[in-house]
């Protein structure tokens, strides 16, 4: 039985037409903004359309009413049935303290895994300055690391001038832009079951490894701390912090000990792996600003003492806050 | 080649598909977004490099900074805006929607556009493409971690019947219980066959369409037939014109 389509779309157009309305506006406004009574409608007329759909599907099979049956029902049916909370205006700093260090602390077996594999990374880059003083060519990325310890030092505190002088803000803004493009990627490649990211912690840690030693057996270890602690006391755990959100995403794909399916344990993580890359983003913004107008100062210019100080309390405030903000609140 | 459609089941049992975005529109409409990104960062860069005046270190600063966010941004922000929508897919009529037909939250626009990164390796959006063309769905991997797709959004169109079945004579109607056996015989899909026939009549071949129309008239009659003289001197094409008319119209409408 086929039915009357004529008289079908006839009684049916004023309620489409209605329902078309009430999504428009609904799309636009938002629901926040609806009474009880228009949203009743909402659903009546989304009833009323599906039924209609269902109808045209088995009585019917004239393809244009089927398909405006269908854009119409889809676009009703996305509104009503998602229960996800949406929030109805940005609210950076209650992200900031709130939603990050949550993120971060409901994640933080993947932090230690970040830390560890950064850490053995570190172990290989020490060990392999130490037994092979040739590897520093091979394992440090930049040319400003090649040189000799004791020579750069005796360089740069011999240099009174200011060497950024009209090139600070320029370079602090390279450095977080940089900085953070590197975090994405660190967290994009946990989409390699883990794989790439867990590579570019690694290798991010022997240089950090090959770096550290190098200038430790060079009798240089305070110059280093004062170079690196300032920007690196937020930098080295912004990085980990990302390839916390690539390991996450990495174990979300793998499911090792989880029974529900792959689409829910992405849906599941996909809220926090956003929280942490915001918060990676805000705390490269920090480490960029201090990297250029505070970390490329040394001795006499700024005691080392002041900039590891600095550092140290920098990264104590770090810890205080990825373990405690937003506790009450979550 | 058939378009590739997501299907979903709501909750109250109904079944809806919605035409699945081909490789081909996804790359155009991201050469657009391309074009855009570009446009705007030339654009910023020109009224931020005015601050040189004041200093050229700052200025350089905002350029670097602002061109990161708007080539980060723009994706996430338009499709945040305009409900997953950038200026490239709004051309072509495309949109990304969640997996489920749910509308698109925040950290999944977030994370489809983050991923980017992944599915650009190693170069050309290689990674990405073979991803899309080895999904059922068409996703690369953002699009997979982030339980997206990309959709043809098809334009609200009410169907108007009135035009192909132009209110006229039909002799078929002169015989009411043939004409209610025949819409009892009719299946829905030969009767949305024949209508889409005859909307299709005029893009066809002239030999094609003679050829069509007389299976479709054919097929009609066996199922039912009318006595000689009303189908006499009766055109195929117009013989299963009048079948449409009386299959999708009940009733007789007044002229």
């Amino acid at each position: 039985m086929i039915i009357d389509l004529e008289r079908f779309i006839e009684a049916e157009r004023p309620h489409w037409r209605e329902l078309e309305a009430a999504l428009k506006q609904l799309e636009s406004e938002g629901a926040s903004r609806q009474g009880l009574r228009e949203l009743l409608r909402l659903h009546d007329l989304y009833q009323r359309a599906s039924a209609g759909l269902a109808r045209v599907a088995t009585f019917s099979s004239e393809p244009e009413v089927r398909l405006y049956l269908e854009s119409l029902v889809s676009r009703a049916y996305g509104e009503i049935h998602e229960t996800r909370v949406r929030p109805h205006r940005l609210a950076p700093w209650s992200f900031l303290v709130v939603t990050f260090p949550g993120a971060f602390r409901r994640h933080a077996r993947a932090f230690a895994l970040a830390v560890l594999i950064t850490c053995a990374g570190c172990v290989f880059g020490g060990a392999a300055i130490v037994l092979d003083a040739e590897a520093k060519d091979a394992l440090m990325p930049f040319a400003g690391l090649h040189e000799s310890p004791n020579e750069r030092v005796r360089r740069e505190e011999g240099t009174l001038s200011d060497r950024l002088q009209g090139s600070k803000s320029s370079f602090s803004a390279y450095l977080m832009t940089h900085n953070t493009r590197v975090a994405i990627a660190c967290l994009a490649l946990g989409m390699t079951w883990g794989i790439g990211t867990s590579i570019l912690l690694f290798y991010n840690g022997v240089t950090l490894g090959a770096v550290a030693i190098d200038y430790a057996e060079a009798g240089q270890a305070k110059f280093l701390l004062g170079w690196l602690l300032p920007h690196g006391a937020v930098e080295i755990p912004a990085i980990l912090i990302a390839g916390q959100a690539g390991l996450v995403l990495a174990s979300a794909l793998i499911g090792w000990g989880d029974r529900t399916s792959l689409k829910l344990r992405l849906r599941a993580i996909l809220p926090d792996v956003g929280a942490l890359v915001g918060g990676v983003g805000a705390l490269m913004v920090w480490a960029g600003f201090v990297e250029a107008f505070l970390s490329q100062y040394h001795e006499p210019v700024l005691p080392y003492s002041l900039k590891i100080g600095f550092g140290l309390l920098e990264v104590s405030f770090l810890a205080l806050f990825l373990a405690k903000s937003g506790k009450r609140t979550t | 080649m058939r378009t590739a459609r997501l299907r979903i089941r709501t909750p109250e049992g109904i079944l809806f598909t919605l035409p699945l975005a081909g490789p081909v529109a996804r790359f155009l409409a991201f050469q657009i977004d391309l074009a855009c990104v570009w446009g705007i960062g030339i654009t910023t860069s020109t009224v931020l490099g005015s601050m040189g005046i004041l200093s050229r270190d700052v200025a350089a600063a905002f350029i670097t900074v602002s061109y990161f966010v708007i080539s980060v941004g723009y994706g996430i922000g338009t499709e945040w805006l305009w409900r997953g929508q950038t200026v490239g897919k709004r051309v072509l009529g495309l949109r990304v929607l969640d997996e489920q037909g749910l509308r698109l939250t925040f950290s999944q626009i977030v994370a489809r556009n983050l991923l980017r990164f992944v599915d650009s390796l190693p170069a050309f959006y290689m990674v990405g493409g073979v991803a899309m063309l080895a999904s059922r769905r068409g996703q690369r991997l953002g699009d997979f971690a982030a339980n997206t797709v990309v959709v043809r959004v098809l334009p609200l169109r009410q169907p108007d019947l009135d035009q192909l079945l132009a209110k006229k004579y039909n002799s078929l109607r002169e015989h009411p219980v043939l004409a209610a056996r025949l819409r009892q015989r009719v299946t829905p899909d030969e009767a949305g066959l024949a209508l889409r026939a005859l909307l299709r009549r005029d893009r066809l071949d002239p030999q094609a369409r003679i050829e069509l129309f007389r299976d479709i008239a054919d097929h009609f009659r066996s199922l039912v037939e009318f006595p000689g003289e009303v189908t006499e001197g009766m055109a195929d094409e117009q013989y299963v014109r009048n079948v449409v008319d009386i299959v999708f119209r009940a009733a007789a409408s007044p002229p």
